[in-house]
C-alpha cells in the first residue's frame, strides 16, 4: 500500500483527534479565564487518541474508516509508515501522554495562566512523537525529532520563575540542537552514500552496491548522535540528569517515558529494516564491514554502567531517577545488539513495563512534592509511617519492580532481555547486565529504607490520601504486580507488533 | 489430597497475609492470632505429608504440573522427593513456633506478620518447585519480607545487616538467572528440573573461561548463589551481622530454614544437572571449603566468648557457620552414609539452632543484652530455662543420644572414605565446639548469681516460650534415638542422586525420573 497525502489523511485519526485538541485548547485558551479545564480538554483528547489508535489495533482499520482490505503500507508518499510497530509505539505514547496530562492536573507545579499552552504543547510532542514512530524517511525522522525537541524545550522551561527550570531548558536546547545538526549531518552522508532518503531505497542500494565501510560507519555514528541522545545513552547523556530534575515532574515523567520509547521506535526502525537484512530463524544480518552491533554493544554496557554508578551517590530523587532511566536505556540496548526477533520483542515488552515503573516512580515523587515541596531524599524520610502508606508501599513495588524483582513486572522484562542476550551467547553482556542490576539494587533501595526504615523527624506532618494521584498509583502498582505474574496477553501484543513493513 | 497439599502449604500462607492485610492495625492480639491460625494448616498438612510419603522409591512424589507460560515452557511444577520433603517438614514446624516467637512485637505488628507469612510461603515454594523458572521466582521472593524484616523490626544496626543480605544475596541470585537462562537454551527449551538432569551433555568440553570447561562454569556460578546461603566462606561475612540484628523470630527462620536452601540448592540443582563437574569441582568447593567452614566457624565462635563484643547471638551464628560445614562435607563425600549424614543435619541444625536462637531471645527479653559476660549464676535464678538450655547446648554439641550425633557421626563416616584429611579436620572440631559452648556455660549460667540480677526482674522461663521450645526439644531428642524417622523418607532419593553423580564417571548419564 503506497499512498499520496490526500488518501493518507484517512489513516491518520489519532493524530487528527490531537491536531482537534491541540487546536480546540489553543481557541478556548483565548476565550476563557478559568484555566483549569483545559487540562480536561486535553485528558479528552489524549483518550480518545488511545481509544481510535487501540482501535487500529485491536479492530483494524476496517471497523473505523470504513475502508475494504487495508494493509500496512506507507502513507503520504513513502514518508510515513503504518504497521504493527507503528501502532505499538502509537499506543504506547497516547498512555504516556494521558499519563503526563493526569499527572499534570494533579500536580502543583503545573498552576498559573500558561496552562494552556502547557497542555497543548503536551499535545503537540505526542503528536511530533507519533510521527516519529512511524517515520519511513530520514527527513520525516529528522522533523519528528525536531518537532518534539523543541515542543520539550518550551515543556522543560515551562516553570519560568525557577532558575533551575530555566537553566535545564537551555542546556537541553543547546545539547539537542549539537545533537540534531550532528545527525543531519551524518543523514546528509547516508543521502550521499545510498542515493535516497527512504529507509527501504537505503536498504536496496546499501545492500547491492558496496559503500565505502568506513564513510558508511562515521555516517552512522554521527546519526547514532541523533538518536542516542533521544534516548539518553552515552555518551548522549548529559542533558539528562538536569534537565529531569529541572523540568516540572510531570514533564520529566513524560520525557523519561515517552520520548523515550519514540527514540527506541526511530532507532529500531533505522537499523533493523534499513541497514539489516532479515535472515531466517528470526535472527538479522547486518552490513558486513560496518560492524555496529559491535558498537551498540558497547555502547549498551557503557550505559547500563554509567547510569548505576552515577546513581549511587545522588540526593535528588529526581537526579536519581534520571541516571536509573539511562540504565534504563542501557539494558533495553541488549536487546537492540542481539540482532534477533526475540530481542526485539524483549524490547517492546521492556518499554510497556518501564513505562508503568518509571511512571509510578514519578508519581508517587510528585505526592511527596506536592505536599512539602521537596524533592531530595530527606523529603521522603519516614513517608510510611506519616500516613504515607500508599505512596510508600507503591514505591516500593516501583522501585523494586525497577530492580528487576520477582514477582514483579521488571523483573519479567529483564528476564526476556536476558534470554534474548543468552540465546545469542553474549554471555559478557549479560553478566554485566546482571551485575549493574545489583548495584542498581542499592541505590533503589536508599529510597525505600528512607522511606521505610528511617523514622520521621516529626517536623514534616502527615502525608494526606489526594484522590487525584491515588487512584493512579493503586492502578499502577496493580498492573505491576498482575503483569508480574501473568504477563503473556502483554508479550503477545510485543510479539505481533516487532514486526517491520519491509515493502 | 495428593494433588493439592503442596500448593496448599505454599498457598494458605499468602492467603494469610491477604486477610491480615485487612485487618485493622491496631487491634493487635487479632493480627497475631491470624497469623498463627494461618500457620497451623499448613502444619497439619506437613503431618498428613510425613504419614503418606513413601520414602521406598526414590521418585517425586505428590507433584502437580499445570502450564503457566506455554510461550517460554513455564510450568507451575511442584513435587517432594526424599532431598526436600525434610525441609518441606522443617519449614511447616518451624513457621508456628517463629509466629509464637513473634508475639511480643510492638511495633506495626499488621506489616511485620504480613511479611512473615509471605516469607513462610516463598520457602514453602523453594522447596517444592521443580521448574527452574519458579524455582528462582520462590528463591528471589523471600529476599523482600527478609529485609524488611530485619530492617524495621532489627537491632540497632539493622539497616546496615538488611542492605549487606540483600545485596549478597541478590548477587548470587543474578547468576543463577544467566545459568538458568544458558540451561534453557542449551537443553531443549525447558525450564523442567527433571527434564534438565543430565543435560551437561549438550555442553562442548572446550575450555571457555580460565581454563574451566562450560559445566564448570555454570557449577561455579550456581555454586556461588547456594554459597552465599550456606553460608561458606568467604561468601559468609553477612551471616553474623543479618542475625545478631534480626529480631529473635527472624534469626530463627533465618537460621533454621533459609540456610538449608543453600545447600538444598546444590543437591537439587548442582548434583543432577552438572553430575560430571560436581566430580570434578566438589572436592575442593564443598569438602575442601566445608571442612574449612566447620573449623573457621567453630574459632570464632570461640573467640566470642573471650573477645569483645561477646555477643551470645554472634556466637550461635558462628556455630551455625561451623555445623552447615558439615553438611557441605557430608555432601561432597558420594558416600551414602555422607549424603543421608548431610541431609540430616541440615533437619537436625535447623531444629537445634532454632533452639539456641529462642534461648537467647529469652535472656535478651528480659535482660536487653547478649553480652556472655553480663551474667553469671544464671542457673540458680532460672533453673527451668536452664534446664532447657542445657538440652539445646547438649545437642549443638553432638552429644550422643540426641539428633546432631547420628548426622555428624554419619558425615564423619561417609567423608571418611573419600577424604581424610577434611574429616580429621571436622572430627576434632568437636573439641572447639565443645570448648565454646561448654565456655559460654560456664561464664552465664555456673558459679554465683551477680548482684545485679535484683534490679533486672529475671522472671523463669515462661509457659509461651516453654512452648515454642519443647517441640523442637522433643524431636531433638527422639531423632537422637531414632532417626530412621527423618532417615526412611529421605534415603531412598538420596542414594539415587548419589549414583547419578557417579555415574557420570562412566559417562552414562543416568535420569533423574
Amino acid at each position: 500500500m503506497n499512498l499520496g497525502s490526500v488518501d493518507s489523511l484517512v489513516y491518520l485519526y489519532p493524530e487528527g483527534i490531537l491536531v482537534l485538541a491541540i487546536l480546540g485548547i489553543f481557541i478556548a485558551d483565548l476565550v476563557t479565564d478559568d484555566k483549569e479545564w483545559l487540562g480536561t480538554v486535553a485528558l479528552i483528547g489524549a483518550a480518545l487518541a488511545l481509544v481510535f489508535t487501540s482501535g487500529l489495533s485491536f479492530f483494524g482499520y476496517r471497523f473505523i474508516a470504513g475502508l475494504q482490505g487495508w494493509g500496512e503500507g506507507w502513507l503520504f508518499h513513502r514518508m510515513m509508515i503504518l504497521d504493527n510497530f507503528a501502532i505499538f509505539f502509537k499506543v504506547l505514547l497516547a498512555l504516556s501522554a494521558l499519563a503526563a496530562v493526569w499527572m499534570s492536573l494533579g500536580s502543583n507545579e503545573v498552576k498559573g495562566p500558561n496552562q494552556g499552552e502547557y497542555y497543548a504543547i503536551l499535545l503537540a510532542s505526542t503528536l511530533g512523537m507519533f510521527f516519529m514512530a512511524s517515520a519511513a524517511n530520514l527527513l520525516m525522522a529528522y522533523l519528528s525529532l525536531e518537532f518534539v525537541s523543541l515542543t520539550s524545550y518550551v515543556l522543560t522551561g515551562y516553570l519560568r520563575r525557577n532558575r533551575r527550570s530555566g537553566e535545564a531548558a537551555l542546556k537541553y536546547l543547546i545539547y539537542g540542537g549539537v545533537a540534531s545538526g550532528t545527525m543531519i549531518y551524518g543523514m546528509s552522508w547516508i543521502f550521499g552514500l545510498a542515493g535516497s532518503m527512504d529507509y527501504a531505497e537505503i536498504n536496496a542500494a546499501l545492500m547491492q552496491g558496496s559503500p565505502d565501510p568506513l564513510a558508511l560507519f562515521v555516517a552512522l555514528v554521527l546519526v547514532l548522535a541523533g538518536f542516542g541522545y533521544k534516548i539518553a545513552a552515552v555518551p548522549f547523556h548529559m542533558w539528562a540528569p538536569d534537565v529531569y530534575h529541572g523540568a516540572p515532574i510531570p514533564v520529566t515523567a513524560f520525557l523519561a517515558v515517552g520520548s523515550k520509547a519514540a527514540g527506541f521506535a526511530l532507532l529500531m526502525r533505522f537499523f533493523y529494516p534499513a541497514l539489516s537484512k532479515a535472515g531466517e530463524g528470526g535472527t538479522w544480518q547486518f552490513l558486513s564491514g560496518v560492524d555496529w552491533p559491535q558498537l551498540m554493544l558497547v555502547i549498551s554496557m557503557v550505559t547500563m554502567t554509567l547510569g548505576n554508578l552515577a546513581a549511587l551517590n545522588q540526593q535528588n530523587v529526581k537526579r536519581l531517577l534520571a541516571y536509573s532511566s539511562i540504565a534504563h536505556a542501557g539494558y533495553t540496548l541488549m536487546g537492540f545488539v542481539v540482532l534477533s526477533d526475540e530481542g526485539l520483542q524483549a524490547m517492546l515488552f521492556y518499554l510497556v513495563v518501564y513505562y508503568l515503573m518509571n511512571l509510578g516512580a514519578f508519581l508517587v515523587v510528585m505526592v511527596v512534592a506536592n505536599h512539602n515541596g521537596r524533592e531530595d531524599l530527606d523529603g521522603f524520610r519516614g513517608l510510611a509511617w506519616r500516613g504515607g502508606a500508599l505512596p510508600a508501599v507503591a514505591m516500593a513495588i516501583f522501585l523494586f519492580s525497577l530492580t528487576g524483582l520477582p514477582p514483579l513486572a521488571g523483573f519479567i522484562g529483564k528476564f526476556y532481555l536476558f534470554a534474548a542476550v543468552v540465546k545469542a551467547e553474549f554471555y559478557y553482556l549479560a553478566v554485566v547486565g546482571i551485575l549493574n542490576s545489583v548495584v542498581s539494587l542499592y541505590y533503589y533501595v536508599r529510597v525505600i529504607k528512607t522511606m521505610f526504615l528511617d523514622a520521621p523527624l516529626g517536623t514534616e506532618g502527615t502525608v494526606a490520601y489526594d484522590s487525584h494521584n491515588g487512584p493512579l498509583l493503586i492502578v499502577l502498582s496493580v498492573v505491576t504486580i498482575v503483569l508480574g505474574l501473568y504477563w503473556a496477553p502483554l508479550f503477545e501484543f510485543a510479539d505481533r507488533s516487532a514486526r517491520f513493513f519491509l515493502g | 489430597m495428593e494433588h493439592y497439599v503442596l500448593t496448599l502449604i505454599i498457598f494458605i500462607p499468602i492467603v494469610g497475609m491477604a486477610t491480615i492485610l485487612c485487618l485493622p492495625g491496631r487491634s493487635h492480639d487479632l493480627i497475631k492470632w491470624t497469623a498463627l491460625l494461618f500457620t497451623l494448616p499448613p502444619l497439619f498438612l506437613g503431618l498428613w505429608l510425613y504419614q503418606n510419603f513413601n520414602g521406598a522409591v526414590p521418585d517425586l512424589q505428590f507433584m502437580v504440573r499445570v502450564p503457566w507460560i506455554p510461550s517460554y515452557n513455564i510450568n507451575y511444577f511442584v513435587g517432594v522427593d526424599g532431598v526436600s520433603i525434610s525441609m518441606v517438614l522443617l519449614t511447616v514446624l518451624l513457621c508456628p513456633i517463629c509466629i509464637v516467637a513473634s508475639w511480643g512485637i510492638e511495633r506495626a505488628p499488621k506489616g511485620y506478620f504480613a511479611l512473615f507469612l509471605l516469607l513462610d510461603a516463598a520457602m514453602a515454594g523453594v522447596f517444592c518447585a521443580m521448574d527452574f523458572f519458579l524455582f528462582y521466582i520462590f528463591w528471589e521472593l523471600m529476599l523482600l519480607p527478609m529485609y524488611f524484616l530485619i530492617g524495621i523490626w532489627g537491632g540497632p544496626r539493622r539497616e546496615y545487616a538488611a542492605i549487606k543480605f540483600f545485596l549478597y544475596t541478590m548477587l548470587g541470585s543474578v547468576l543463577m538467572l544467566v545459568a538458568m537462562l544458558v540451561f534453557y537454551f542449551h537443553a531443549e527449551y525447558t525450564f523442567d528440573l527433571t527434564k534438565l538432569a543430565a543435560s551437561a551433555k549438550n555442553f562442548s568440553a572446550d575450555p571457555v573461561l580460565f581454563g574451566l570447561t562450560m559445566p564448570q562454569v555454570l557449577w561455579l556460578a550456581l555454586f556461588v548463589n547456594f554459597a552465599v546461603k550456606i553460608p561458606a566462606f568467604p561468601f559468609h561475612t553477612w551471616l553474623p551481622d543479618a542475625h545478631v540484628e534480626a529480631p529473635t523470630a527472624i534469626s530463627v527462620i533465618l537460621a533454621g530454614v533459609l540456610l538449608k536452601m543453600g545447600t538444598y540448592g546444590i543437591l537439587r540443582v548442582n548434583y543432577p544437572l552438572l553430575p560430571e563437574a560436581t566430580l570434578q569441582l566438589a572436592p575442593y568447593f564443598l569438602a575442601a571449603l566445608g571442612a574449612w567452614n566447620i573449623v573457621y566457624g567453630a574459632l570464632c565462635a570461640l573467640a566470642q566468648c573471650f573477645i569483645e563484643p561477646k555477643d551470645m547471638k554472634k556466637l550461635v551464628a558462628y556455630s551455625s557457620i561451623s555445623h552447615m560445614g558439615y553438611v557441605m562435607l557430608g555432601m561432597a563425600s558420594f558416600t551414602p552414609q555422607g549424603i543421608n549424614g548431610a541431609v540430616l543435619q541440615m533437619f537436625n541444625h535447623g531444629t537445634i539452632t532454632a533452639m539456641l536462637f529462642l534461648i537467647v531471645g529469652v535472656i535478651y527479653d528480659r535482660a536487653h543484652h547478649r553480652r556472655i559476660d553480663g551474667f553469671g549464676g544464671l542457673a540458680s535464678v532460672m533453673p527451668v530455662y536452664t534446664g532447657i538450655m542445657a538440652l539445646a547446648f547438649f545437642a549443638a554439641m553432638g552429644l550422643p543420644g540426641l539428633s546432631a550425633f547420628i548426622s555428624e557421626v554419619l558425615v564423619l563416616l561417609g567423608a571418611w572414605q573419600n577424604y581424610k584429611i577434611p574429616t580429621i579436620l571436622g572430627a576434632a572440631t568437636v573439641i572447639l565446639t565443645a570448648g565454646y559452648l561448654l565456655w559460654t556455660i560456664q561464664q552465664m549460667f555456673l558459679g554465683k548469681p551477680r548482684e545485679d540480677y535484683a534490679h533486672m526482674h529475671l522472671s523463669e522461663i515462661s509457659r509461651r516460650e516453654l512452648g515454642m521450645l519443647i517441640p523442637l526439644g522433643v524431636v531433638v531428642v527422639v531423632l537422637g534415638v531414632y532417626p530412621h524417622a527423618v532417615l526412611d523418607l529421605i534415603d531412598a532419593s538420596l542414594r539415587n542422586l548419589n549414583s547419578i553423580v557417579l555415574a557420570a564417571v562412566q559417562g552414562a548419564p543416568v535420569a533423574l525420573r
